[in-house]
């Protein structure tokens, strides 16, 4: 059914077509509102025989699933940022049990300094914790893999992040097609654990596994992601047979057949990279681009086939590997290994600063010119970094970073001395 | 369930572990020798028989008695008890009431009629056993049932010596007397009354004896030289208290004064009282500290009105009944010695109650005795110098009790047993003793012990009726249960409970419990924690 | 003649069982059948008295609920001894998740059992000290508040055993641990620190809190097996000697338990929905020295310089006394 309702609702809705059975929640920008939705769902009867509880912390919210899961119930709940943050042990321990819970992450900058927009850094301090990562590039497929999420999750014991851009895709009202019922019913199985808590047949879960068999037990863990990259391209297919459309799969080429600059990006600003894409076509530029949808398996073999052809390669990154440069990138690269190109990391976008087409466009033009360093920052603004950094230099307490930031770029707030 | 690689672990594998090879030391399961068995003169496996009567399995309790000590009845009313001194619970609060309870099994027999089981087979020997007290009637008892062939000879006209011609009824009822030498004689023991065995060996030559138990007792009252007149009223106790079990009671008159500071004194004394002396007086030369009667006799003696005049001696008595009598004071050795002065102290008869020897008559010609301080000297195995005879009781060196005697019959005719198989008696070793260190009192729960009921002072002046009566059975139930059962397991689980390694098997009602040494740790808890002390912790062998 | 109340237990009323006590008057330890839900082969100490009030709470929660127990584990002692890969000595369906969070994923698993329709299967999450006084603190006050249904049970031997006895919220004033240690001018942990989680949970008026301690068993079983007939967040808070951590004798762990209960430090009590609504009384009360002295993590007090903090504890101990008046007759069905 066409709807035209918030990003953040369209999730709530497409959650709860998937029969969860218990829901932890806990608040924190901007992935509050899915909470919301799926608590006011709960509390009127519409979505029945689910548990939804208003636990204490993100730590709580993801043990409280945790608990769920391993007693046998479908369990979900949602976070973002310092959320993810401070349930990091949880995640870790989800993974490592093997519990298909499902979480929307509401992608958001992490601090310090606090920051409530959107950017990847968070989801991505989380990519080597043994969850399937995807990113959804718009409302309809970010409410489209959460279907899909369920049964990934439960078919292979893992537990599954579903990642949404905060604020871009959460709080944005789009027009989306919410599935029925039925349809999800069909998608979706009842959910049969693979190992549960259960006092007619006792196991002991979360043994303490010391040096002997520890690296076995995280073989297989890798090992179970590498049958996601399977899996997924699988469900898809499943997806658009009963849904109609194609949502997720591993990686989306676009206009990359012949193109000698081939853009890679997460998430949203896929969207507006296509039409940057589009636009230089017209013009005759061969350039294309490639959405990367699961992040986690990292879908090597895909992202070295579309891309292996083209003369350069710009990875647009979200976050930022503080020291080294980008994250998403250093995949791209062991994707193409053997394949010598020219390889460009752009970090843009952090903490919710816009991404715009005229920047895009300029720094496309840059790369098709072979004028673009290896890494560069979009829109830094050099003169503030030129005068930040003397001004560190004059003396040795310098004061925080951030407030002498705003000061000088001016914010009303920062003038009330 | 298709459980994930290490993570998830199958229920009972941590078996595979056998913990027990931690160990440095071991518990075991020990059985330890309770003190009141210890100090028990018949050797009463008083422990057991308590494990038994505490579940009400009474007569079980009472065949485990009489497996040692034919006659629990008689027992409950006359020893003194010196398993009770030596309880462990007398450290705790106050020491098991172990004679009410031996006395209400004992009536609790009687009154179902519970038999003894008479002697698998006949040996075909013959033993006489000379003496129908209480020695003789237990040595007889144990020899019927090794299967000999068992006759006594006694001097007097019933069965019983000191039991009946010595403690007065108002201690033990006639009728329970009777009943319990019944009982044994049932068992196809022959009894010849009124027969004096004048030479032993005659005796046994005749009937064709193939051994004797002589126990005789001492019968014969000591005397002090005390000048009396000619008509003075002046008699033993002996012949007082056996004249009370005739059909003429001896008239001691309005008042009397008895001689001497034993319990047999004192039951003088009450007995006058009863015949309706209205004066009674015990004439003791120390202090009451001294005075070897036991002291509950003085106690019941003074209710009932017995006047004791400590430090004082008689010096001579008069025709006319009156007494002098010579204080004394005691020396810094604690003997008596005369102040110089005197009383007087009108009586109607004096009974003299200063000590009993034997009669050894019997014994003229026999060889190899050794006879010392007018008692016959015996072996180890109970046996006189001459082989064959062997004696107990009063007549052999001995504390003089009715429970010591029983304690020698059984020792003899063990011995008596064996040497007419031509073998010896030895006892097995006995366990190590269970002092109050061992035990956990923390597990025994407040129990103070039961009262026996006391006949009031005014039935108690002027009948024979008995004085203390028995428990009835809820109140010997308790009493048995606040046995601390010491060194033996009585099954409390608490090691079961306490082991934290699950390293202890419980076997079942009855069978106690075993430790898994597979899991032992050896951490010893169960010791500590054991309320009786019957588990002790060994070193381990490597 | 005089009456006596006969008791036909006089042992029964402490031990274990006994055998002439009927089946239903004897404690669940004393039956053949019990659980053994920690069952043999587990790594613990010789003398652990963790593992045996582990032992005695599971068996008295399965009992009570017919065997439909679910068990969640904070890590700790408890957790690494008993599930050491390739071993487990759980025989219940048993999860560990991690330090802090206990309460949360039995609050998770309650649900999962109310969502699937399987209410009768109740929660039991259980913890040392450390991981319920101290990081498993939020958590546990989120279960309580929420009043989710689920019994904690906290086995409380005063410090971070597992990671080498270091200091916790819970461990007493004066103990030395290793990160307390006795040198100084206050050798070992400092007076006036320290929560009474037991009373916290009390503050948060959930249905039944209680304390309860290894060396009477009787008392544990009754209140684990009250916890298990409410509905709603119940908290049970065991004292459980360690040897190794304590400095006592293996054999000692009963012994130490009970002068901890019977000195007034350790006082047993109950509380509903805030108030509180029983305590068993103190039997033999004895000065806090015997039980101090069986302890070489007290022995710095008993130099020249320790005097007066002897002092201090016994005013502690005198405190509890007075306020639960342990001194007093049993207000409660006993």
């Amino acid at each position: 059914m066409l709807k035209q309702i918030e990003g953040s609702r369209a999730v709530a809705e497409a959650v709860a077509r998937c029969r969860p059975e218990v829901i932890c929640a806990y608040p924190i920008t901007p992935q509050t509102h899915i909470v919301e939705g799926l608590g006011e769902m709960v509390k009127s009867g519409e979505l029945a025989n689910c548990e939804f509880i208003n636990v204490e912390s993100e730590f709580a919210a993801l043990s409280v699933a945790i608990g769920a899961s391993a007693a046998g119930a479908r369990a979900y709940t949602a976070t973002a940022s310092q959320g993810l943050l401070f349930m990091a042990e949880a995640v870790y321990n989800a993974a490592g049990l093997g519990l298909p819970i499902v979480m929307t992450i509401g992608n958001r900058a992490i601090g310090a300094p606090i920051n409530i927009w959107n950017d990847h850094s968070d989801s991505m301090s989380m990519r080597d914790a043994g969850w399937i990562q995807l990113y959804a590039e718009t409302n309809q497929e970010a409410l489209d893999l959460h279907i899909q999420a369920f049964r990934l999750a439960e078919e292979l014991s893992c537990p599954v992040m579903v990642c949404m851009d905060g604020f871009i895709l959460t709080h944005a009202y789009d027009r989306v097609d919410v599935p029925t019922q039925e349809d999800v019913d069909a998608f979706l199985p009842p959910f049969e654990p693979r190992q549960v808590l259960d006092v007619a047949d006792p196991v002991s879960m979360g043994a303490m596994v010391g040096p002997e068999a520890f690296t076995e037990v995280r073989y297989l863990a890798h090992h179970k992601q590498l049958r996601a990259l399977k899996l997924i391209p699988q469900l898809s297919a499943a997806f658009q047979a009963r849904f109609g459309r194609f949502s997720g799969g591993l990686v989306k080429p676009y206009r990359t057949d012949d193109a000698e600059t081939i853009i890679v990006a997460l998430g949203s600003v896929n969207g507006t990279i296509q039409e940057v894409v589009d636009e230089m076509r017209d013009a005759g530029t061969k350039i294309g681009s490639l959405g990367i949808c699961s992040f986690r398996p990292f879908p090597l073999a895909q992202v070295r086939e579309v891309l292996q052809h083209a003369k350069r390669v710009v990875v647009i990154e979200k976050c930022l590997a503080v020291g080294l440069g980008g994250i998403v990138s250093d995949g791209v690269r062991n994707a193409l290994s053997g394949i010598v190109l020219k390889g460009h990391t752009v970090i843009a976008g952090l903490g919710g600063r816009a991404i715009t087409r005229a920047a895009l466009r300029q720094l496309f033009q840059d790369a098709g010119n072979d004028e673009l360093e290896q890494l560069t920052f979009l829109d830094l603004d050099a003169d503030l970094i030129q005068f930040e950094l003397e001004r560190e230099a004059r003396a040795r307490r310098s004061g925080p970073t951030a407030e002498a930031i705003l000061r000088r770029v001016g914010t009303v707030a920062s003038q009330v001395a | 369930m298709d459980k994930p690689f290490a993570i998830t672990l199958d229920v009972g594998s941590s078996l595979a572990n056998k913990t027990g090879s931690w160990r440095t030391s071991r518990p075991v399961y020990v059985d330890r020798l309770p003190p009141c068995n210890h100090a028990c003169p018949a050797g009463e496996n008083i422990q057991s028989w308590l494990y038994h009567a505490e579940a009400g399995d009474y007569e079980a309790a009472w065949r485990v008695l009489t497996r040692d000590n034919p006659l629990p009845a008689i027992m409950g009313r006359v020893c003194y008890h010196p398993c009770e001194t030596a309880c462990n619970r007398g450290q705790l609060d106050e020491s098991v009431g172990i004679n009410s309870v031996e006395r209400f099994l004992g009536d609790e027999a009687l009154k179902r009629g519970w038999r003894f089981e008479p002697p698998a087979r006949e040996s075909g020997k013959r033993v006489l056993v000379v003496g129908a007290g209480p020695s003789g009637l237990a040595a007889a008892y144990h020899l019927r049932l090794f299967g000999h062939a068992v006759t006594i000879i006694e001097a007097g006209p019933l069965a019983g010596g000191m039991m009946r011609f010595g403690i007065p009824k108002y201690r033990l009822p006639r009728d329970v007397l009777d009943a319990e030498v019944q009982r044994i004689l049932d068992l196809g023991i022959e009894l010849r009354l009124n027969r004096k065995v004048s030479n032993i060996l005659e005796t046994m030559e005749q009937d064709r004896f193939d051994a004797a138990f002589l126990a005789v007792g001492a019968h014969i009252a000591k005397r002090a030289f005390i000048p009396a007149g000619s008509a003075a009223h002046m008699l033993d106790a002996i012949a007082v208290l056996r004249g009370m079990e005739g059909e003429d009671k001896p008239l001691l008159g309005r008042r009397v004064v008895v001689y001497g500071g034993g319990n047999t004194a004192l039951d003088v004394a009450r007995t006058a009282k009863r015949l309706g002396a209205s004066d009674a007086i015990v004439v003791y030369r120390r202090t009451r500290e001294k005075m070897p009667a036991h002291d509950f006799e003085v106690e019941e003696a003074l209710q009932e009105g017995v006047l004791i005049k400590w430090l004082s001696t008689i010096r001579n008595m008069a025709d006319a009944g009156t007494l002098t009598v010579e204080k004394m004071r005691l020396d810094d050795k604690g003997f008596p010695q005369p102040t110089g002065e005197f009383e007087t102290l009108e009586t109607d008869s004096l009974v003299l109650a200063l000590g009993q020897d034997v009669d050894l008559s019997l014994l003229y010609g026999v060889a190899d005795l050794v006879i010392e301080h007018g008692v016959v000297q015996v072996g180890a195995n109970m046996m006189t110098g001459h082989p064959g005879i062997f004696a107990g009781g009063d007549m052999v060196p001995s504390e003089r009790t009715v429970t010591v005697a029983v304690g020698h019959g059984k020792k003899a005719a063990r011995h008596i047993d064996a040497w007419l198989r031509g073998g010896s008696y030895a006892p097995l070793p006995a366990h190590k003793l269970a002092p109050f260190e061992s035990l956990n009192p923390w597990y025994y729960a407040d129990a103070p012990k039961t009262a026996r009921p006391m006949l009031d002072l005014a039935r108690r002046a002027s009948t024979f009726d008995e004085i203390v009566a028995g428990l009835d059975e809820s109140t010997a139930l308790f009493e048995a249960r606040r046995c601390l059962s010491c060194g033996n397991c009585f099954e409390c689980d608490n090691c079961y409970g306490v082991c934290p390694d699950n390293a202890v098997i419980k076997l079942g009602p009855g069978k106690r419990f075993e430790f898994n040494y597979d899991y032992c740790k050896g951490c010893g808890i169960c010791v500590a924690e054991c309320p009786c002390g019957a588990i002790e912790m060994i070193p381990e062998t490597i | 003649m005089e009456l006596q109340t006969v008791k036909f237990y006089q042992t029964g009323t402490f031990t274990v069982g006994n055998r002439l006590l009927a089946e239903d008057e004897r404690s669940v330890q004393a039956n053949m059948d019990r659980t053994n839900s920690l069952n043999s082969g587990h790594r613990a100490c010789q003398g652990c008295g963790e593992a045996l009030g582990a032992r005695y709470a599971i068996d008295a929660a399965m009992r009570a609920t017919n065997g439909e127990l679910i068990a969640v584990n904070a890590t700790g002692c408890l957790e690494v001894f008993s599930t050491p890969y390739p071993e487990t000595s759980w025989k219940i369906p048993w999860i560990h998740s991690l330090f802090g969070n206990a309460a949360a994923v039995a609050s998770g698993v309650a649900a999962a059992m109310r969502v699937k329709g399987t209410p009768g299967v109740r929660v039991v999450a259980q913890g040392g000290d450390g991981g319920t006084t101290d990081i498993g603190f939020g958590c546990l006050s989120g279960m309580f508040e929420r009043n989710d249904d689920v019994l904690y049970i906290c086995y409380d031997n005063e410090a971070y055993m597992n990671t080498g006895v270091q200091r916790s919220s819970a461990t007493p004033p004066a103990a030395r641990t290793a990160t307390t240690p006795a040198v100084g001018r206050e050798p070992g942990n400092v007076f006036g620190t320290g929560k009474n989680v037991p009373l916290i949970a009390m503050a948060h008026s959930i249905p039944y809190v209680a304390t309860a301690s290894v060396a009477n068993l009787r008392d544990l079983e009754r209140k684990v097996a009250k916890a298990m007939e409410i509905a709603g967040a119940r908290y049970v808070h065991i004292h459980v000697p360690c040897p190794l951590g304590w400095g006592s004798l293996p054999a000692d762990t009963i012994k130490v338990a009970r002068l901890a209960v019977e000195s007034g430090l350790f006082p047993l009590f109950e509380v509903e929905y805030g108030e509180i609504t029983g305590r068993t009384p103190i039997r033999r009360k004895v000065p806090v020295t015997d039980y101090l002295r069986l302890q070489k993590r007290f022995a710095h007090l008993f130099n020249v310089a320790g005097e007066g903090r002897v002092a201090q504890i016994q005013a502690i101990a005198d405190r509890n006394i007075a306020k639960f008046g342990l001194l007093e007759e049993a207000r409660t069905h006993g």
